[in-house]
């Protein structure tokens, strides 16, 4: 169900029909994925792990590691802070001096296989998936390399083989995921000697802490973690003491990893379908201003034109009809001057 | 190198060559360093840090500075302000430099490079962000290559090819435009999925929205940095329209870096506020937060505007210096520095020299190739032979 939702959120993104359906982020609200159903986990009960490194040696071992640096019955190694890397996919870290409790406690560390995964989310190649079993797997046959999904997890599981120069690959606990199909149990649960690992169906799993945390209210903090953290992993603890002192993140939230960006991804078929149309009508507005200042720039030279055609018009007119009169004057004075003379002439000739 | 050939007659060993070939030589050495060795041979990078400055400079500075393109196109060819016409070109070449570096750095840093095209073609991660960068990243170096074409083929003398580059201008100017929103925005969107790693002040849901402004000012800044250098050392490859044109480029780009710096310091203070983060503000990080939204932001806010207003174009030069200090200050704050503030100091990332080394040479091969391209190809001046273009 994640995985379709996230794969139809991705292909609304990718094919923009965004426009279509609106947000999947929204449409998803009012529904809750609890994970797959009979998926399958580990319950982690730090009140009976005696910090014996046995899921080490046992993970080393199915996982066909390289030896590790102390052997596994060197126990001084626990008071250090270890974390997973690409050799070792599991690590026990030793935590002492706790108010009543007379032991140390530990902590197991490996992936937590999230429900909803942020590494799975966040992988641009879908180099991880999470199975329907249970386990988040890696197809190293995929993976370019870009090691974005280290940056997603919260939990800080996802290890590079930094020294590879051309093949490196993410290393991660794969829950044992070809044991699990094979019906067989996980390395690090089949060799725990105290049943500090619980393997089965996680909904069981739930129920069995639940139980404990019931029948010994004095021994167990009451809180399952895993159960709602990142939108719930199937990896579950229970703990005698506050997570937080065992260096375990309780600031997380519940919100799945996958809901994070889904909200901007979802503006991405917008701002496609959106943008253009916007930026066409710009520029449509500032090629009319443009056109309208030229017509009126055209308007303006031609009435000036117009203008200083009329004047000159006017202008000449009055200098014809000036000129006219000028010279009709002169002809009526020419035509007086000859009469004139005529007359003298007359006169001259009848005396 | 044909480069080097032709100055060969004259003095192939000028300042700038000396000291850009001994940045190439290192640089090579260090890439088949990386290609032997891996990534542990040449950075400082571990399972908690998994991405250094070749993401933190080589990818988000790098996509940020070279954001110059689609804001002058835009400006220019949507916004219709013909004035800043000969700015177009070498912005539109600073930014198609800017992201075939930033494609050249990120075969460094993952981990089969050859790989990088299997997203797209093997399997299609449609719910990660990167996978957008990816996409967007892809088509708008693409586009930026197009949209650099015309000055090529007019330096090639292929007429008829050019003919066609330049009706599509419009077209390519808004896809430009769209692809830049998306992955200048995606870009920040990123760190979306690890609220519980990077510090809170630095977190938000807004960090798209950040991005996307801040790459405006980037842009609108490195169009006037870029100017100023070129005049200073390229200026007798500038025609007198570019040359007339410069200070009117440098006033108008610094008053909309003004505005936009002011619009970015109100929406950084909304998500302080929407965050309900003011009582972080107390804290070593939160001096650190004001550090950067006073001294990167609200500064050089203010010393353009005076700039502007004074025309003093001295002061709008250095300012565009002080934003972009500030653009790459807050790449890092994002990407190293408020990243991962929960783990102890002895876990925490410094670069590698190695690291800074492979970022120089690639800062160092774009410049190079800005050089060549713009002593050769017409970025600077009008091509004479086509004044008549837009």
């Amino acid at each position: 169900m994640s995985i379709s939702r996230r794969k139809f959120l991705g292909w609304m993104g990718a094919a923009g029909l965004g426009t279509a359906f609106g947000s999947p982020a929204h449409a998803a609200a009012n529904k809750h994925f609890k994970g797959y159903p009979e998926s399958l986990g580990v319950l982690f009960d730090n009140m009976l792990c005696i910090g014996c490194r046995n899921c080490e040696a046992g993970c080393n071992k199915v996982n066909e590691l390289p030896p590790p640096d102390r052997p596994f019955d060197d126990l001084t190694v626990l008071s250090k802070k270890r974390r997973t890397n690409t050799k070792v996919f599991t690590v026990v870290n030793r935590y002492d001096h706790f108010k009543g409790i007379k032991n140390p406690l530990f902590r197991k560390i490996q992936c937590n296989h999230c429900l909803e995964p942020a590494c799975a989310s966040a992988c641009f190649v879908r180099a991880f998936t999470k199975t329907k079993e249970g386990p988040v797997t890696y197809d190293p046959s995929v993976c370019v390399g870009c090691r974005y999904c280290m940056i997603a997890c919260p939990f800080e599981i996802p290890t590079y083989e930094y020294d590879e120069p051309l093949t490196p690959r993410i290393r991660k606990c794969t829950m044992c995921q070809p044991r699990i199909i094979d019906g067989k149990l996980p390395g690090c649960v089949e060799i725990c000697p105290t049943e500090a690992l619980s393997f089965g169906k996680r909904g069981d799993l739930i129920k069995i802490a639940r139980e404990r945390i019931k029948k010994y209210p004095d021994r167990y903090v009451d809180h399952i973690y895993g159960e709602h953290e990142m939108g719930g992993t199937s990896w579950l603890y229970l703990s005698g003491v506050p997570f937080k002192e065992l260096a375990m993140r309780e600031d997380l939230g519940v919100t799945p990893a996958p809901e994070l960006t889904a909200g901007a991804l979802s503006a991405v078929p917008m701002v496609a379908g959106l943008w253009p149309v916007l930026l066409t009508g710009l520029y449509a507005v500032s090629k009319r201003k443009e056109k309208i200042a030229k017509i009126e720039q055209q308007q303006a030279i031609a009435s000036t034109l117009e203008k200083a055609n009329a004047e000159a018009e006017s202008k000449l007119s009055k200098a014809l009809a000036k000129a006219q009169k000028e010279k009709a004057a002169a002809i009526s004075k020419e035509v007086k001057k000859a009469l004139e003379e005529a007359k003298k002439t007359q006169e001259k000739e009848g005396s | 190198m044909s480069e080097k050939a032709a100055a060969a007659s004259k003095s192939f060993f000028t300042p700038f060559n000396v000291v850009a070939g001994i940045i190439v030589i290192i640089g090579l050495i260090l890439t088949a360093l990386r290609f032997t060795g891996g990534l542990a041979a040449v950075t400082n990078l571990s399972d908690y840090n998994p991405w250094g400055i070749w993401i933190g400079f080589d990818l988000l500075v790098g996509v940020a500075l070279a954001a110059g393109g689609f804001v002058t196109s835009a400006a220019v060819y949507l916004f219709g302000m013909k004035r800043y016409h000969s700015a177009v070109r070498p912005a539109i070449l600073t930014g198609f430099l800017g992201y075939a570096l930033v494609v050249l750095a990120l075969n460094y840093d993952v981990g089969r490079p050859w790989r990088l095209p299997y997203p797209f073609v093997i399997q299609q991660g449609t719910t990660s962000v990167l996978f957008e960068v990816a996409a967007c990243v892809a088509l708008y170096l693409a586009v930026l290559f197009i949209e650099f074409s015309p000055a090529a083929l007019e330096w090639l003398g292929l007429r008829k090819a050019r003919r066609i580059v330049v009706k599509l201008t419009l077209l390519l100017t808004i896809f430009g435009v769209v692809l830049s929103t998306l992955h200048q925005s995606s870009l920040g969107a990123l760190f979306l999925i690890a609220p519980s790693k990077l510090h809170p002040l630095w977190y938000s849901p807004y960090i798209p929205i950040y991005f996307f402004i801040t790459s405006i000012i980037a842009g609108l800044s490195m169009v006037i940095f870029e100017s100023t250098l070129s005049y200073r050392y390229l200026s007798h490859k500038m025609d007198e329209t570019h040359l007339k044109e410069k200070n009117d480029v440098t006033l108008g780009f610094g008053k909309a870096a003004s505005y936009v710096l002011a619009g970015y310091f109100a929406i950084k203070v909304i998500g302080i506020s929407a965050g309900n983060h003011w009582h972080l503000l107390g804290t070593s990080y939160g001096l650190w937060f004001l550090v950067e939204l006073f001294g990167f932001v609200a500064l050089p806010c203010f010393l353009y505007a005076v700039g502007v207003r004074d025309k003093n174009l001295k002061l709008i030069r250095w300012t565009a210096v002080l934003a972009l200090l500030g653009i790459i200050l807050n790449r890092f704050n994002v990407c190293l520095i408020a990243f991962n503030w929960h783990l102890p100091s002895s876990e925490r990332y410094f670069p590698h020299w190695m690291e800074i080394g492979i970022s120089v040479f690639i800062v160092t091969i774009g410049v190079i190739f800005y050089k060549f391209i713009v002593t050769r190809m017409p970025i600077l001046y009008k091509h004479p032979e086509y004044s008549d273009s837009h």
